[in-house]
């Protein structure tokens, strides 16, 4: 049979997440953050409500967010997305605004701005990719770079009795009374994704019933900054990130579990 | 029908900021500007126009707050002091590289550091000569009046839209926190969501609706693209030149010898002019409402008819910069100021005049 005979409409299984653009990714070969998008994307376009999502981009490598989500996007200063978020959804209640941030953007320069906007109970949903390095700027540590782990900032390691422990700031939100819904999930297995992609609808949904904050941290990896390849990464990153930052719901319904 | 009140500059402002049909104000107590955000929270503008007020974590989180609802065409302001507003530059900035509209309020207090409390004029160089980081500029409007804390509200708001920029109201501490009577406009209608996307649908981004997706960024990592935004702001700052600068010319005509002064030091040295005439000295008084533009035009016409500038100001002399660039040398032009909160008195203005000017 003729290859052409094959790719018709009728035989398609699969196809590009609608509401990516078709600008080439910004990210490295075996990063996450492509899935993250995929999975933020289609969860927006199958809710069907894409005309009233307004997502707000970090600093960080995911800056250029608005470049592959085809949606309506603002871009915050370092650290300032959920303050910029906090704004749009007060002034527009009836839409669905969503910050997607990294772990140097949300935990670090952005803390009191996190902080304040959970404890608040913004009506908003937070995606938080949590890779445990600066990736855009080349691999600097990060408040979430587990101890012992390198990077160009920490190179002999990270040493807790001077550079303080990995944040576990996903925990910490959990415990505000504003933060309805938080999930911690992974995207490098389909499984996971799955799981992943349930986690986010799950905080879309809550904002159409104004239920507060909700949060969903994804933990990924980062080959370049971890300096492995794609695969080695992964490992890793279930070996020695998913002990540290276990994956799974961690407040449903405003109830800790 | 206009209605007259008692009313300090900053809680004018507030009122002002309502009635005009603001969107929302983001804010973060600092003195002497904490009356804007207590008047409001008092007033609960959401039950009476629907505006958003809110009480931010920080300064910086207040102006992103900012950025964001000005992101969605809001109409948004914000208010603080000198080191709040220097907190908040980082976010003027991102809102002069997106293009984005809104008001900044500044009731100027003594610096630099934590300063003092009491009235100052000593922001002026962080107010117009950029403040935060990067090719940008403010529209800056200096109030003098507890009316004009009222009435430079829509004013700021129109420009801001007009160009798509970041507009800066300076006031200081004696604006802010001094009682007069002021004539408050009747309240206008904020605009409807329909009306929003019909005007701004174009760039805001309010939803994705039945158009391309709109993306506000300050962002350019190609460099032709980041300088071709660059001249287009340029652009903007050289039509404010153009079709928006304010002054205010007082006993110009017959004057041998002229003041220059803004906002509280105007009102001041106004004062000192009416002594100075008693004493037959022929003084008038040049106030610049805007400080961005600078009335470069009118300061360089008058120096061929004065004998000599001063420029007073409640600082160790920064706007008096702008008013020898203007005048080009052509006459003597001195500084005197009272700084650390202490305001200078008319008669030690005139005392400056006749010791650095008149000899």
């Amino acid at each position: 049979m003729d290859i052409l005979d094959i790719i018709k409409p009728e035989n398609q299984v699969f196809c590009k997440t609608k509401l990516m653009t078709d600008t080439g990714l910004s990210y490295c070969p075996g990063c996450g953050h492509g899935t993250a998008h995929n999975l933020t994307m289609e969860v927006i376009d199958e809710m069907g409500i894409v005309e009233d999502t307004i997502g707000v981009a970090p600093v960080g490598c995911s800056v250029l967010a608005y470049d592959f989500m085809n949606i309506d996007m603002t871009q915050a200063a370092h650290g300032r997305a959920p303050a910029v978020a906090t704004a749009i959804s007060r002034c527009w209640p009836e839409k669905y605004v969503f910050t997607y941030q990294g772990d140097g953007d949300l935990a670090a320069i952005g803390t009191a701005e996190t902080i304040h906007a959970c404890n608040r109970g913004e009506n908003i949903v937070i995606i938080f990719v949590n890779n445990g390095i600066y990736g855009m700027t080349g691999g600097q540590m990060a408040p979430t770079t587990l101890e012992g782990m390198k990077s160009s900032t920490s190179p002999y390691g990270r040493e807790i009795e001077t550079m303080g422990a990995p944040l576990k700031i996903t925990e910490l939100i959990a415990n505000l009374p504003g933060v309805y819904f938080v999930s911690r999930q992974a995207v490098h297995t389909h499984k996971h994704a799955r799981k992943a992609k349930k986690a986010i609808r799950q905080a879309f949904e809550n904002i159409k019933l104004k239920k507060g904050l909700s949060f969903v941290e994804i933990v990924s990896n980062c080959n370049s900054g971890w300096k492995m390849a794609p695969n080695e990464s992964n490992v890793w990153m279930e070996e020695n990130m998913f002990p540290y930052f276990p994956l799974g719901d961690i407040k449903v319904d405003g109830k800790l579990k | 029908m206009a209605e007259l009140k008692l009313m300090k500059g900053n809680e004018a402002l507030a009122e002002a900021t309502i009635r005009c049909g603001a969107d929302a104000y983001f804010g973060y107590p600092i003195t002497p500007q904490t009356e804007v955000i207590e008047y409001l929270m008092m007033e609960q503008p959401e039950k009476r126009t629907g505006m958003v007020v809110l009480q931010a974590e920080s300064e910086l989180a207040a102006i992103n707050m900012v950025y964001g609802a000005a992101s969605t065409g809001k109409r948004v302001m914000t208010s603080s002091s000198s080191p709040g507003i220097s907190l908040k530059l980082e976010g003027i900035s991102y809102l002069a590289g997106a293009e984005l509209p809104a008001v900044i309020v500044n009731v100027v207090r003594g610096g630099p550091g934590l300063g003092t409390i009491q009235p100052s004029q000593a922001d002026y160089f962080q107010s117009v000569k950029g403040g935060g980081h990067g090719d940008y500029k403010l529209y800056v409007l200096a109030p003098a009046s507890v009316q004009e804390m009222a009435d430079f509200v829509e004013d700021a708001f129109d420009i801001a839209f007009k160009y798509r920029a970041p507009v800066l109201i300076l006031s200081d501490g004696l604006i802010g926190q001094m009682m007069e009577k002021v004539y408050l406009k009747d309240q206008k209608e904020r605009m409807t969501t329909e009306e929003l996307i019909e005007k701004y649908g174009s760039w805001a981004t309010t939803g994705k609706k039945g158009r391309e997706r709109n993306i506000i960024t300050s962002l350019d990592l190609q460099s032709e693209k980041m300088e071709a935004r660059v001249h287009r702001l340029m652009k903007k700052y050289e039509q404010m030149e153009k079709e928006d600068l304010r002054y205010e010319k007082i006993l110009c005509d017959d004057a041998d010898y002229l003041i220059v002064a803004y906002g509280s030091s105007a009102r001041i040295s106004q004062k000192a002019v009416e002594l100075a005439r008693e004493k037959g000295i022929k003084v008038g008084l040049l106030r610049p409402i805007t400080l961005f533009p600078y009335p470069k035009q009118p300061l360089f016409e008058l120096a061929d008819q004065v004998k000599g500038i001063l420029s007073v100001e409640l600082n160790m002399g920064q706007m008096v910069e702008d008013v020898r660039l203007s005048v080009e040398f052509k006459v003597p032009v001195e500084h005197f100021g009272r700084t650390g909160g202490i305001i200078h008195t008319p008669e030690e203005i005139l005392e400056a005049l006749e010791q650095k000017i008149i000899k």
